[in-house]
């Protein structure tokens, strides 16, 4: 760390330096773009994974968390500016391709504009959005925005901002497609979006020329409904994104705030989070299977994965009272015990899982019409992967190890034997693999533990009012689906100041329009299938 | 008159109260003999095979895909054939919230559903808001926006809460008059006007 800030200072007399957890770089607007270009080609900072908008009252900014790939450091770049009533910043969408979707969640949330982003168009809001809903002094009147009643106004025009020589800023407007460009449009509700997301596709015949990707179909503001509640209230929106992957992203968010607040939970309580991440990762997983499968016409392949699916959400119900949304880690451990019986169904469970992945591969994946369908269709490369920041199943498919299990172990997974899948085709072939093999991996953890679990408190005692000290705080885990960060800042009161999630499925969508130009229109459904977003979770 | 469904006893049916006004409402405008058992013929083989659009924006949309899958088995009630088109539907499960951008959708899709229409708001989130009671973004209920037939609270509800949301669904459909279309057409047209859309002629 001392030798990177070293080297920073070196290049950039004016940054300053901070102190945390990680090292915090402060830097003027102006020399943004050179230290963001040093930092990725000269300190390997090459992995973007997040741009955290803030509104810290007196200035409006962002906070940039990079990662090094090779040696999974992390270092934060805060970014900041004076002007309330057109903040403007440099953009680095010419740095990381996921920049540029990134910039424009920042410009809908907080109203910043990136000078020399490309599409400057609001991401999740419609264009006549009164207000930036994330900034403090946001006016939250229903009259404002009221419910619309009529057709959302289109355009096919994006704005983008030039820095002239002289050092003015120039707003010009930009096509979205060209003109002669024959578009179709795919979603909100279409059985193959899986969910309420968009595709502006302009095609050549049947072959994919661009997609514009539309987004905010189901965006409920959860970031900002959590700046009004408790600590503990703000946990229950975490089975609401990724739905299946509720266990992990309630751990994520619960160790963020038992970090800031200092509290050590029991061992008995790690062992129950990792054994309920790794049951949802198989019954994500067997979902994702299933209904890939049935995008591809294997209709029957649905039925053979929800089989394991059905057994694995009785396990939940009976330990966590509900099917899906489980509100089950809490501060301090998990909300109660485990079901008696908990043991005997696991083991049942893990009996029959290997029988389970024989018999799908059998149906499905040794198919010739698979084979067609998925071997070299959607081919995202390795270095493409990290630039659009695309991690989980679909990064370990193109060759990037990117597990925060074993790139930065949380919880007791540092402990546990287990392999970190990665292929290198980065083809839809390889990601619905990759899947195949985690389930795997997730049943050799949980044999590892059930026998394991020691005794003792399953949550230690948090006061009722949870005040954390004021501080910022960044911590990623392994949902089913990717890397899911969580960066939470406080004021000291008993509300955050700002809770900032970082879904993996908006890259996964942002990333569609990369892969799938040049392949026909029936390859978006395989390539949509095999990246597996899920809109509520990229939506928030 | 007892209006029950798939052989379940009318006595285990929560709000027969509701049904019942039905029943008075169909009595006192009173039918002929020969419309009114055509009514009867054409009403039982309607609650029999209801296809629901495949409409789904978040968590309630997975336990639909449940309640299609081989334990839950929506196929022994005849409601299996979900379609994508609403043109071909009979009824829409709004499974999931409803966000700003997504009501003027979810309205064209239900204008796009072939009379007669059926609604049932799914989860709290379609009924009232539910766990985004405080978002910028979240319509409070899908009843601001189109009619709903059931409302189906839960979050998610379970699928056994679904099947029984869309049997009382065709008991409601059991005592409508189809001809004419009195009770329910009604309340439909009252809906439209008072919700206009701009350009579009209800």
């Amino acid at each position: 760390m001392a030798e990177i800030q070293q080297r920073i200072a070196g290049l950039f007399p004016e940054a300053t330096f901070e102190e945390g957890d990680i090292l915090t770089v402060g830097i003027p607007d102006a020399k943004w773009h050179d230290l963001a270009l040093a930092l990725r080609d000269q300190l390997h900072f090459d992995y973007l994974i997040t741009i955290v908008g803030m509104d810290w009252v007196e200035t409006l900014g962002c906070v940039y968390y990079l990662e090094s790939t090779s040696d999974h450091t992390r270092i934060a770049v805060k970014v900041t500016t004076t002007d309330r009533e057109k903040p403007m910043l440099h953009s680095i969408a010419d740095l990381w391709s996921i920049a540029g979707i990134y910039e424009r969640e920042v410009y809908d949330f907080f109203g910043i504009i990136f000078i020399g982003n490309p599409d400057m168009r609001r991401l999740f809001l419609s264009i006549d959005w009164k207000g930036f809903p994330l900034r403090k002094d946001y006016d939250e009147n229903p009259d404002v925005n009221p419910v619309p009643t009529d057709n959302e106004r289109q355009s096919d025009f994006t704005d983008t901002y030039v820095e002239l020589p002289d050092g003015t800023v120039e707003k010009r407007e930009e096509r979205v497609f060209q003109p002669d460009d024959f578009v179709v449009n795919i979603g909100p509700q279409h059985p193959a979006t899986h969910g309420v997301l968009r595709f502006r596709t302009a095609v050549d015949g049947e072959t994919i020329k661009k997609i514009d990707v539309y987004m905010g179909y189901i965006h409920r503001g959860i970031e900002k409904i959590c700046e009004k509640l408790t600590y503990p209230q703000t946990l229950h929106f975490m089975d609401r994104m990724d739905y299946f992957s509720a266990h992990p992203y309630h751990h994520g968010l619960c160790m963020t705030i038992e970090e800031a607040a200092g509290i050590e939970i029991s061992r008995r309580a790690q062992v129950i989070r990792v054994l309920m991440d790794e049951l949802s990762r198989i019954a994500s997983h067997c979902l994702f299977i299933g209904t890939f499968c049935m995008d591809l016409g294997a209709t029957t392949m649905l039925f053979y994965t929800l089989r394991v699916r059905e057994q694995i959400l009785d396990i939940m119900d009976k330990t966590c009272g509900a099917r899906m949304t489980f509100n089950y880690e809490c501060i301090g451990g998990v909300m109660q015990d485990l079901a008696p019986d908990f043991v005997q169904d696991v083991k049942a469970l893990l009996a029959v899982i290997p029988q389970n992945v024989k018999e799908y591969n059998k149906l499905f994946t040794g198919n010739v019409i698979t084979k067609n369908r998925m071997e070299g269709v959607g081919v995202l490369s390795h270095e493409d992967a990290i630039s659009w920041a695309v991690t989980g199943p679909s990064g370990r498919a193109s060759g990037w190890a990117c597990d925060q299990r074993k790139a930065a172990p949380y919880s007791i997974y540092s402990e546990l034997d287990f392999e970190e899948v990665v292929r290198h085709e980065g083809d839809s072939m390889a990601r619905f693999k990759v899947r195949m093999d985690e389930i795997v991996q997730s049943a050799r953890i949980i044999e590892q533990l059930i026998d394991n679990i020691p005794e003792g408190e399953y949550c230690v005692k948090v006061p009722k009012v949870l005040k954390l000290p004021v501080g910022h705080w960044f911590r990623t885990v392994e949902g089913c689906r990717g890397t899911f960060g969580v960066y939470l800042e406080s004021d000291g009161t008993v509300n955050p100041y700002r809770i900032k999630l970082v879904p993996p499925s908006l890259n996964a969508a942002a990333v569609v329009d990369h892969i799938t130009r040049g392949n026909k229109i029936a390859d978006l459904i395989t390539i949509g299938g095999s990246l597996d977003y899920i809109v509520p979770d990229m939506d928030r | 008159m007892e209006v029950t469904t798939k052989s379940m006893p009318y006595e285990a049916w929560k709000d027969n109260e509701y049904i019942e006004s039905l029943i008075n409402e169909l009595q006192q405008n009173g039918t002929n003999v020969i419309v009114g058992s055509f009514d009867k013929l054409i009403n039982w083989g309607r609650s029999n095979s209801l296809w629901p659009l495949t409409f789904a924006t978040s968590c309630c949309g997975i336990e639909f895909v449940s309640l299609g899958a081989a334990r839950f088995d929506m196929a022994r009630f005849g409601w299996e054939v979900a379609r994508s088109s609403p043109r071909q539907a009979d009824f829409i499960m709004v499974a999931g919230t409803i966000v700003h951008r997504m009501a003027p959708v979810l309205r064209r899709l239900y204008d796009q559903l072939a009379e007669p229409k059926y609604v049932i708001a799914t989860g709290a989130c379609a009924v009232s808001g539910g766990p985004f009671k405080k978002s910028y973004h979240v319509v409070m209920g899908v009843d601001k926006i189109i009619p709903v037939d059931v409302y189906l609270p839960g979050c998610p509800p379970r699928p056994e809460a679904m099947i029984y949301a869309i049997m009382q669904l065709s008991r409601k459909i059991k005592v409508e008059r189809f001809f004419g279309g009195v009770n329910r057409q009604q309340k439909q047209e009252e809906f439209l006007r008072e919700h206009p859309i701009e350009g579009v002629d209800d």
